[in-house]
């Protein structure tokens, strides 16, 4: 054993170290700092591999690299981050693609069995999320149009595409010569990452995200297997089941199977329905930002709903300001988060983390439901789908059956909510025809500083 | 099989199973940073890049070697430095600025 490997070894449980410090958000920090340690340690241990002969590049590319990592991990905001996770997971699996072809390049027919499946499964798993993610981030940075992009006989395209793909894979473990056959395998793969994105939503990101981050894992575990590197099975292994876990709850959240995701473009079908059985559902009552400032005077508890909508009108640190007015006043705020409540797992947290909201005021789904009945007000900004109530009573709804934040069960509600357009899944929201519900139309930053005057004056 | 390969697989899979029980405790609270910080980890594919880029291994090797290290090395720069940058705002109600 040399004493890389005993380096490696330490950076592993190190790894792992960091990782456990996640499970608190005391701790996380700590844990972080001896992820980094190990990644150090890692790093500065390869620079003495034998087989090194020059640095020139390798100080070029940790250079160039540290420059825009550090950019992008220092000025992108908030927002942006399910961007920049879909970019991070592309140069991943980027990089296993690249070194995998330089195996090949380098040992071509000289290569063993195993040693070839491990170098196709890196190239194909690598190449589709490469492209894959970059289809995700140009999306999410709406480069790309959010509405799922469908056409006839996709679905059967994609899956003799993949087949293919599989085919030639099988073809080059049995005779690993064939080097067109090789490229050409690459190639499938890169066009099928493209392919098998374009259906999907906009809002239906947070599954897709996390299912390529498990790819990306997947990629890099195989490069553990073709260099025969135990510490990048262990991190890509790791990986590649957080990434996995992560898109089972976000579909769980949605009440959808990951194959109705992957391959039943939501969204788009049943946009018809919806409209038409509005108007017999009663009416809405409006309500103007002074009346609810005198609303809110009388008010003792608030559970505020917020949805992705209140981050594209950057409404998060009004509101924050908001809540912390109210809790002066005495009134207890608590914050109400569906797991699908942004656009990647997680991320409303951390956008009212930003915006200073303190974490023990942030409810998962589960604990908040019960606390709905004891409240006098909850108030709905920039959510939609995920309060509707038909997703509870009415089995002929598409929402049926997700689990959903049991907003009508408050004594009064307020929704913020630019127009009555319906959400994501086209399906109109019963709870805006709850005699119980006010909706205070207009911009959601705009309507909350008009709130602030009024409370003020 | 290949012995190797027969302890690789059993890495895979011990950390599959290791992965599943560290991740499934970490709250959904965390599940951004958690996923920023799976990414930087995974950056650990710099170690294998990095001999590509250095060995004799040919011109073509070195040079996909050398993008190979420059992705890795954004993905572990930028995953800690924004993963940290995202920890530093969770705040408890009484530890507030």
């Amino acid at each position: 054993m040399t004493a890389l490997s005993f380096f490696y070894i330490i950076s592993a449980a190190l790894f792992i170290l960091g990782l456990k410090g996640l499970s608190h958000p005391k701790w996380a920090r700590r844990g972080m700092f001896l992820a980094e340690l190990g990644m150090l340690m890692a790093v500065i241990g390869t620079l003495f591999h034998h087989e090194i002969v020059t640095y020139k590049w390798i100080i070029a590319g940790v250079v160039i690299g540290s420059g825009i990592g550090a950019t992008m991990g220092l000025r992108i905001p908030m927002t942006a981050v399910p961007q920049r996770t879909a970019l991070s997971h592309s140069l991943g699996a980027l990089a296993a693609t690249l070194v995998g072809i330089s195996e090949y390049f380098r040992h071509g027919s000289a290569l063993g069995r195993v040693k070839m499946a491990a170098i196709g499964l890196e190239v194909v798993i690598g190449g589709l999320t490469f492209t894959g993610s970059l289809m995700a981030a140009a999306k999410l940075q709406e480069l790309l149009p959010g509405a799922p992009i469908t056409y006839k006989g996709q679905n059967v395209s994609n899956i003799s595409l993949l087949t293919l793909i599989v085919a030639l894979l099988v073809s080059l473990v049995a005779a690993p010569s064939a080097a067109p056959l090789f490229y050409g395998m690459v190639a499938l793969a890169l066009l099928f990452g493209c392919l098998m994105v374009i259906p999907i939503g906009a809002a239906d990101m947070p599954v897709v995200i996390a299912l390529l981050n498990s790819y990306a894992g997947l990629a890099d575990a195989a490069m553990g297997f073709v260099l025969m590197n135990k510490i990048q099975i262990i991190t890509g292994s790791l990986d590649g089941t957080s990434g996995f876990l992560l898109s089972l709850l976000m579909c769980r959240a949605m009440n959808r199977s990951a194959a109705n995701v992957l391959f039943g473009a939501f969204g788009k079908v049943d946009a018809g329905a919806g409209g038409v059985a509005a108007e017999a559902k009663g009416t809405v009552r409006a309500i103007a930002a002074d009346e609810m400032a005198v609303l809110l005077e009388s008010v003792r508890s608030i559970i505020v709903v917020p949805g992705y909508g209140m981050a594209v009108a950057q409404a998060q640190h009004g509101v924050a300001e908001l809540a912390s007015l109210l809790g002066k006043r005495g009134v207890d705020v608590k914050y109400a988060i569906h797991p699908v409540a942004g656009r990647m797992p997680g991320h409303m947290n951390v956008l009212l983390a930003e915006a200073n909201v303190p974490y023990d005021r942030l409810y998962e789904m589960e604990q908040i439901n019960a606390y709905f009945a004891g409240a006098d007000l909850a108030l709905v900004i920039g959510a939609n789908d995920v309060t509707n109530p038909a997703a509870r009573t009415d089995r002929a709804s598409p929402l049926y059956g997700m689990p959903i934040l049991e907003v009508d069960r408050a004594r009064s509600i307020i929704v913020l909510k630019r127009s009555m357009r319906p959400g994501f899944a086209g399906v109109d929201n019963d709870l805006y025809y709850n005699p119980k519900c006010m909706m205070l139309f207009g911009d959601a930053k705009e309507s909350i500083n008009r709130l602030f005057a009024a409370l003020k004056s | 099989m290949n012995p190797e390969l027969e302890i690789g697989l059993y890495i895979f899979m011990l950390a599959g199973f290791l992965g599943y029980h560290v991740i499934t405790r970490v709250p959904p609270l965390l599940h951004t940073p958690l996923m920023s910080a799976t990414n930087a980890i995974s950056g650990i594919s710099l170690v294998g890049s990095l001999v590509v880029a250095g060995a004799d291994y040919g011109p073509l090797s070195t040079m996909l070697g050398f993008i190979a290290v420059t992705c890795s090395t954004v993905n572990v720069v930028g995953g800690f430095l924004i993963t940290d940058r995202m920890l530093k705002m969770f705040k408890k109600g009484d530890e507030r600025r």
